[in-house]
């Protein structure tokens, strides 16, 4: 009942690309990153970022009669309740989407990486979820700096570097 | 019955007698919208946790493809299911409500047609008499687990992928109705050394083209053989790479539709998604509603349905490890042809 | 005239931020620690102090000035005690970020629900 086919028989031979090979071809086809607008984009809105902070400071040394270096703890406690706050809206994220690094590099990064964190694993409750994870993005960033802190401290107590 | 080194024909070609998809918010945003069955309108379905949310998917899924094939789970001899998540967590309580013989898998995208593979084996060999295949993602937990919390603000690059929330399941059966499955061809894991895992394309295309040829050479067919050849989720990077990797060997895959799921499931040019969708559940919505669905209606004849998945963990990426990846093949055959 | 530099040089130091996402491929972890331990070691170098004064919060705000306010502890903590400052003056002028970071994301985790 079938037609019988005289089917000629192709074989196809299996790919013998090296992995290296492999490699560097797959490199050539990753659409580029669009470095020149992203690294605008980090300035506009990192830069307006910092402007931001600046007023805050501003506004502190006017309004509560602080000195600049009195200003900088409740200017970094306001940006950091701010970023807590969009993270907390869900809005953080879709903004660093646009804004890259001018969105993480500053403080509000910081706080953004802590914020998402707790709230992501609230789910696993309070203890074992938010209060074990809310460092698991911003824990490097405060070991690397206290460690750096210390041997910046070291060399100059070997260098006998006093009075500053 | 074995053809070649990795591929079963099925003399008795099982059939999918039912299936049915559960989408997310953004799939339901998407062009194929209406080939799925329900379409929840929050990511969290109001479930207290996204893993709870992931659940609720599957059980719809599971339940409604056993309603619309008029069954009920105790007539069923085997569910063969996966996902993304550590354990296969989701599976396991999923499972636990269907109260069948159960065989978890972990295939991560390619666990649709790794389980519906295994389905159709069994129940052509005689195993069983009714099999039901599924599987899940969810943007969330496949975020959670793998990359970032999900309000953190880290930039995606271009080559990354939206994993789709999404749900797909299958009955398998050699009674009644349906788009029967020929063949499938179990893939190798292959590994080419891409470590980035914001690049998941190009570390499966080399996967997906080992088993398309091991497929072709198996069965003795050629890409004329087929009216569409899809593959899971190599997305916008991974698919054209896969394309000129059979080219160069000497397939002529542009003799047909060579299509991607990841590219199908979202608009790419309005939605978000940077490459296009990946997840163990976008193969699964893709196959299980519109492939099925054309299969069913005559649109189309043969298809081959290639899904892809990169067998990384959590860990192994971090420790500098590079990402092995996988491809299965399952032959779709139309009502009616021949 | 400080707000035009705190726009110049925040924005700048972000850019080296967004450089080694893009043209280095670091992860954001990688960046930001490298960049806190750059930000300690311009101090120690004694660079930080007059950047800050020059550009404002241009230079406190980014995650550099977290390194800065680390080593000024740590220093400040050595000149005043002795060598055991070193340990004990670290988080001593970054505790007001610290300890806002935290309070306020654990209130956030007690009323919020993640979005997606």
């Amino acid at each position: 009942m079938s037609k019988q086919k005289k089917k000629t028989v192709t074989k196809y031979s299996k790919s013998n690309m090296s992995s290296t090979e492999y490699q560097s071809f797959a490199k050539t086809q990753e659409p580029p990153r669009t470095v020149l607008k992203n690294c605008l984009m980090a300035f506009l809105i990192g830069g307006a970022i910092c402007t931001l902070g600046q007023g805050v400071t501003e506004l502190y040394m006017h309004f509560f009669k602080m000195t600049s270096e009195e200003a900088s703890n409740p200017t970094v406690a306001t940006l950091i309740l701010v970023s807590v706050i969009l993270t907390s809206l869900g809005v953080y994220d879709k903004f660093a989407q646009i804004a890259g690094a001018g969105s993480a590099v500053p403080v509000t990064g910081f706080a953004n990486s802590m914020a998402s964190a707790a709230i992501e694993h609230r789910a696993e409750g309070l203890v074992l979820g938010t209060g074990s994870n809310m460092f698991k993005l911003a824990g490097s960033v405060i070991v690397f700096g206290t460690v750096a802190a210390f041997i910046v401290g070291i060399a100059y107590i070997v260098l006998g570097i006093g009075g500053h | 019955m074995l053809r070649g080194q990795q591929s079963w024909w099925f003399e008795k070609a099982p059939k999918i007698i039912s299936t049915a998809t559960i989408v997310g918010p953004l799939e339901g945003l998407g062009p194929l919208a209406d080939t799925f069955d329900v379409i929840h309108p929050e990511l969290d379905m109001n479930e207290k946790t996204w893993e709870k949310a992931e659940r609720l998917m599957l059980n719809q899924a599971t339940q409604k493809a056993l309603t619309k094939a008029n069954l009920d789970s105790s007539d069923l001899q085997i569910y063969v299911g996966g996902d993304l998540l550590n354990q296969i967590i989701t599976n396991s309580f999923v499972a636990r409500e269907l109260a069948i013989p159960y065989l978890g898998v972990f295939g991560a995208c390619s666990t649709s047609m790794e389980s519906l593979a295994i389905v159709a084996q069994l129940v052509s060999s005689g195993a069983v008499k009714y099999g039901m295949a599924a599987t899940s993602s969810h943007n969330a937990t496949a975020e959670k687990q793998f990359r970032y919390p999900t309000e953190y603000g880290a930039q995606k690059p271009p080559t990354a992928q939206n994993t789709i929330t999404g749900s797909g399941a299958a009955i398998v059966s050699l009674q009644g109705k349906g788009p029967s499955i020929e063949a499938a061809t179990i893939g190798k894991v292959i590994d080419l050394g891409i470590t980035d895992p914001f690049n998941m394309g190009a570390a499966m295309a080399p996967a997906a083209v080992d088993t398309i040829i091991a497929h072709f050479n198996d069965l003795n067919r050629t890409p004329l053989d087929y009216d569409l050849i899809i593959t899971g989720d190599l997305a916008s990077v991974g698919h054209p790479i896969a394309k000129e990797l059979l080219l160069k060997e000497g397939v002529p895959i542009n003799q047909t539709c060579f299509d991607d799921c990841g590219l199908r499931i979202y608009d790419i040019e309005q939605q978000d998604v940077q490459a296009g969708g990946s997840g163990a559940g976008c193969s699964a919505v893709i196959t299980y509603g519109q492939i099925v669905q054309q299969l069913t209606e005559g649109k189309l004849k043969r298809v081959l349905m290639v899904a892809t998945g990169a067998l990384m963990s959590p860990i192994s990426f971090q420790q500098g490890d590079t990402i092995p990846c996988i491809a299965h093949a399952v032959a779709l055959k139309g009502m009616g042809v021949e | 005239m400080i707000y035009f530099w705190a726009f110049v040089v925040g924005g700048a130091i972000c850019v080296i931020g967004q450089l080694m996402f893009d043209v280095m491929k670091l992860t954001p972890a990688h960046t930001m620690a490298t960049l806190v331990v750059v930000g300690a070691f311009v101090d120690g170098f004694g660079w930080y102090e007059p950047l800050v004064e020059f550009a404002g919060a241009g230079a406190t705000v980014p995650i550099t000035s977290f390194g800065n306010a680390l080593v000024h502890g740590a220093l400040t903590e050595l000149f005043d005690v002795g060598w055991i400052g070193v340990i004990s003056g670290i988080f001593k002028v970054t505790s007001a970020g610290i300890s806002a970071a935290i309070i306020f994301s654990f209130l956030a985790a007690l009323f919020v629900k993640p979005k997606g």
